[in-house]
């Protein structure tokens, strides 16, 4: 059997069925067996929000540290109604999370995320 | 777009006021040893003669927020603000124990304040959400303006629509540099100040009584 790194991407499409609360345990649940997650689109502020609140319950001493996230900055909403209403509510881009004691970012730029990852 | 979002907040901020009796609470929120403390005590120090809790080089020393109430802030300017100054622990994705170790402590003392500190970000994520009313984001001018955490926290802040006042920290180190941290967050103020040796907090106190009126 190959061993290493589970890698689970996914669509913004799966993400957008989804409530709050369930992106946030299908995240959590997923990094805490040692995956990294990457998402087409990112988490709403307000779900970053609770996705850190959730991640701090979550933490263990010898078991789960929390997690690495990255993601590229967000793109102003496009439009004159979505400058006007959105103001810089936008598209939410890429984002990698990964365990914190796997997961390593190395590069963030504004069009590049280089990480490296440890299997556990 | 920058006259349309500060007219936006110029409105909810007049309506916010007009509604309420009660102080504004201005949260003091940032990544871990920032200096968000030792600024939240000066703060309450100058004004009341008081002071809000310990403060040390070992992260997350405050792992409870800390609300102290009432306190008038007056600008060269004329114009003051009373309000509650809430600090607030240190705002992280991971926490480990093993990081403390490093700091002398035993594992069992270690072990605590991880846990405690775990707590203690969750709660303030939740005064974000329900009970802050505008935001004071404090930054270690001597680190990386871009990390994760710093990017979220801003965005978290700006998606809830409260004034926030970017503070570089600790220009009184020779690797501090707050243009970094203006390029990083240009929508917003950044006062540059030394919390530690009280450099160019009037311009806070100032920038305060503008801001979050």
């Amino acid at each position: 059997m190959i061993q290493g790194v589970q890698i689970d991407l996914i669509s913004a499409e799966r993400l957008d069925k989804l409530t709050a609360m369930e992106k946030i345990r299908l995240i959590l649940d997923d990094v805490m067996e040692g995956n990294i997650v990457v998402l087409e689109k990112g988490l709403a502020p307000d779900e970053q929000s609770r996705l850190i609140e959730v991640t701090m319950r979550e933490i263990k001493p010898d078991g789960f540290s929390g997690i690495e996230m990255e993601t590229y900055p967000v793109k102003d909403a496009p439009g004159f109604f979505g400058r006007l209403f959105g103001g810089r509510r936008a598209e939410t881009r890429l984002t990698v999370i990964g365990p914190a004691n796997q997961l390593k970012m190395i590069i963030k730029d504004k069009d590049l995320i280089r990480a490296w990852v440890s299997s556990r | 777009m920058t006259f349309l979002v500060r007219t936006k907040q110029k409105i909810s901020q007049f309506l916010r006021a007009f509604f309420r009796k009660r102080s504004s609470r201005i949260g003091i929120y940032g990544p871990p040893n920032a200096g968000k403390t030792t600024l939240a005590n000066r703060i309450v120090r100058d004004w009341i003669g008081d002071a809000v809790g310990p403060v040390s080089e070992v992260p997350h020393e405050t792992r409870r927020v800390r609300r102290k109430e009432n306190i008038t802030i007056s600008g060269v300017n004329g114009h003051s603000i009373t309000i509650d100054i809430v600090d607030t622990p240190g705002v992280t994705t991971k926490i480990d124990y093993n990081e403390f170790m490093e700091y002398g402590l035993e594992k069992d003392e270690a072990v605590k304040r991880a846990r405690e500190a775990t707590e203690g970000v969750a709660e303030a994520m939740h005064w974000l959400r329900e009970d802050i009313d505008g935001v004071i984001y404090m930054l270690d001018a001597t680190q990386d303006p871009f990390m994760q955490v710093n990017i979220m926290m801003v965005g978290i802040i700006e998606s809830r629509q409260l004034p926030v006042i970017i503070v570089a920290n600790k220009i009184d180190l020779p690797d501090a540099s707050a243009n970094r941290i203006k390029s990083a967050f240009p929508q917003h103020p950044v006062i540059p100040i030394s919390g530690l040796e009280g450099d160019n907090v009037e311009t806070l106190y100032e920038k305060m009584t503008d801001y979050f009126r």
